[in-house]
């Protein structure tokens, strides 16, 4: 059992964004969020991440108790996240980006004696990773420069850069092309390899291509658990959610 | 479409095709402010010349917090103010060298600042700003109650500089801008270290973006922690300095103008430059010097229409405004070359 949530709660002012939910991950798996907007999907995310603390309920990651810890504690836990609006450090090139984000789970960032060329140190990996979602020829560009879908690669890159067991990945191909939209599930398939995988998308093509498990929430709550095509064709499922996706 | 994007972010590109020539250009302007720091004494009356020189490294400690880590403190008197006492207590009492005292001076401002980040950096935007000035607030008050120590309202009266055994008179300000110049080149120094260093880069990274520097697994507390005591501690030695220099500490040092005055010498240089709190320092006091030996009433007027003015026509603050048109017209001129470049599939997308 890779993640699992127990009776996971979580109440904004009296509204319950995410209500008793019991989520289980196993090891090695790739599991899809879904559901309309509001169903408390990011929510979730950020209580799985330690983004937003519980009302109530546990959280376990490969069983040890990470309910109530920070984020930067839930990511030295191995559980890495990316995020629905691209967020990177807009100054930095990505090879700064991704040294960065190598360092991140060692002491090095404490050294403000030291130069920055102790981060060149990383640099065979950097290259790795860089290369591993397409993003080498534009290593040494300000981030600024790169076009969308590799701002959405370079993301990817960042998360893969902690080696994590777990990887959230809040709307992967939000935003997307066709084209991107493809090229992003290959990329996902490939890095998710040994991992255990957990994601949020509206798109269903995404969901069915990569997804092993479905998790469909309604305002807050599971309405339906399943493989791909027994979630489909959940009778709930296509009243509450693919039903309203078919005719958009 | 690649062109528009190209177009865009300019700047952003010129100071990426700039690098390479980078460190030729940072020699070059290192040398000049060398030159400018030795050759002050010279040109303006030595003590306001060290006024400058310690405002200058204050500005830089407090850009370490504004500039590189998103922070605007504003009770930085405190450790400026603190410091200023220390330096004067040991300097009166222990007769060391006066350099022993400002490191004292330093080391007791690292010390009171590390209460006060751990708990104001639970706090960010103008929640910070406002408990760091309560802080500083707090400890006016201390520094005005506790007159047997620091003689209140009067100051801390006769502060000796001595160097080494040599007794240097209030008719030397000349001699001893020297002797105290490589204390707050060091300090200066050890502000660009730490900007430049793998900590300065994770600071820039919570500046610009705190949540993912969280989910990359920075303790984000504990950096800003550290870059508030870093940047008491360069602030401690730019006020000892300016305490032995006037040969009494005022109790204005720990006043919350003090912390304003600091906060508009590096917002008008330009914040995230360390070269913009020099500038910053030299224009301020210069103005305020001329003012007030014109003997004009309202130097607070003045400084502040003119801080009013910049933020609103340089909005990088001047060294900023200055570096972004250099790199604009480093664009322009490069420009032909570049496009080409681009003009090859940008690489592979996702």
């Amino acid at each position: 059992m890779a993640l699992r949530t127990q009776a996971l709660t979580k109440v904004f002012r009296g509204f319950r964004a995410v209500d008793s939910v019991d989520l289980t991950v196993h090891k090695g798996g790739v599991h899809a969020l879904v559901g309309p907007n509001g169903a408390g999907k990011t929510t979730l995310f950020n209580l799985l991440t330690g983004f937003v603390a519980p009302t109530s309920g546990t959280i376990t990651v490969f069983g040890e108790d990470i309910t109530g810890k920070q984020p930067e504690q839930v990511a030295r836990r191995g559980v890495a996240r990316s995020f629905q609006i691209t967020s990177l450090f807009e100054n930095l090139t990505s090879r700064e980006q991704v040294e960065l984000a190598l360092q991140g789970l060692t002491r090095q960032g404490f050294r403000f004696w030291r130069s920055q060329k102790l981060l060149g140190r990383h640099r065979a990996r950097v290259d790795e990773l860089l290369a591993q979602v397409g993003l080498t020829p534009l290593a040494d560009k300000p981030v600024g420069l790169l076009a969308y879908g590799q701002k959405r690669a370079l993301e990817l890159a960042l998360v893969l850069a902690l080696d994590p067991q777990v990887m959230l990945l809040d709307e992967p191909t939000a935003g997307m092309g066709i084209e991107d939209v493809d090229r992003t599930i290959e990329l996902v398939r490939r890095i998710a390899a040994g991992r255990t995988v957990v994601f949020v998308d509206h798109n269903m093509h995404v969901v069915g291509s990569l997804a092993d498990r479905v998790t469909v929430l309604q305002q807050g709550k599971v309405l339906a658990e399943g493989a791909y095509d027994e979630v489909r064709n959940d009778e709930r499922v296509i009243t509450a959610y693919l039903g309203e996706a078919d005719h958009a | 479409m690649t062109q528009s994007v190209v177009r865009q972010t300019s700047v952003t590109e010129a100071h990426a095709a700039i690098v390479g020539s980078g460190s030729r250009r940072r020699w070059i302007l290192l040398a000049t402010g060398l030159v400018a720091a030795l050759a002050l004494p010279w040109l303006v009356y030595p003590p306001v010349a060290m006024d400058i020189a310690a405002m200058a490294l204050f500005a830089i400690a407090l850009d370490i917090l504004i500039g590189y880590t998103g922070l605007l403190s504003f009770g930085h008197s405190a450790f400026w103010g603190s410091s200023a006492y220390m330096t004067g207590l040991i300097a009166t009492h222990y007769g060391v060298p006066f350099p022993v005292a400002v490191v004292g001076g330093a080391v007791f401002a690292m010390v009171l600042a590390l209460p006060i980040a751990y708990l104001s950096v639970r706090r960010s935007g103008i929640y910070f700003a406002m408990v760091t000035l309560a802080f500083g607030q707090m400890v006016y008050f201390v520094g005005y109650q506790w007159s047997g120590l620091t003689g209140g309202e009067n100051g801390l009266q006769g502060v000796p500089r001595r160097f080494f055994g040599i007794e240097l008179v209030e008719t030397e300000s000349f001699y001893f801008y020297y002797a105290a110049l490589p204390i707050l080149l060091l300090g200066m120094w050890a502000a660009w270290r730490i900007v430049h260093s793998p900590f300065g880069r994770v600071l820039v990274a919570i500046r610009d973006n705190t949540p993912r520097a969280r989910a990359l697994g920075y303790d984000v507390e504990k950096y800003k922690v550290i870059a508030f005591v870093l940047s008491a501690g360069l602030t401690g030695l730019a006020g000892g300095v300016f305490a032995i220099s006037h040969g009494f500490v005022a109790l204005t040092t720990l006043h919350w103008t003090t912390s304003g005055e600091v906060v508009l010498i590096t917002l008008l240089g330009g914040i995230g430059t360390l070269w913009g709190g020099i500038l910053g320092a030299f224009l301020v006091v210069m103005l305020a010097d001329y003012l007030a030996s014109s003997g004009f009433d309202g130097i607070d007027l003045v400084t502040g229409t003119v801080f009013v003015l910049v933020v609103l026509l340089f909005r990088r603050g001047i060294w900023g405004t200055v570096h972004h048109q250099w790199l604009t017209w480093l664009q322009r001129r490069t420009s032909p070359r570049r496009t080409q470049a681009d003009a090859d599939p940008a690489g592979p997308r996702p």
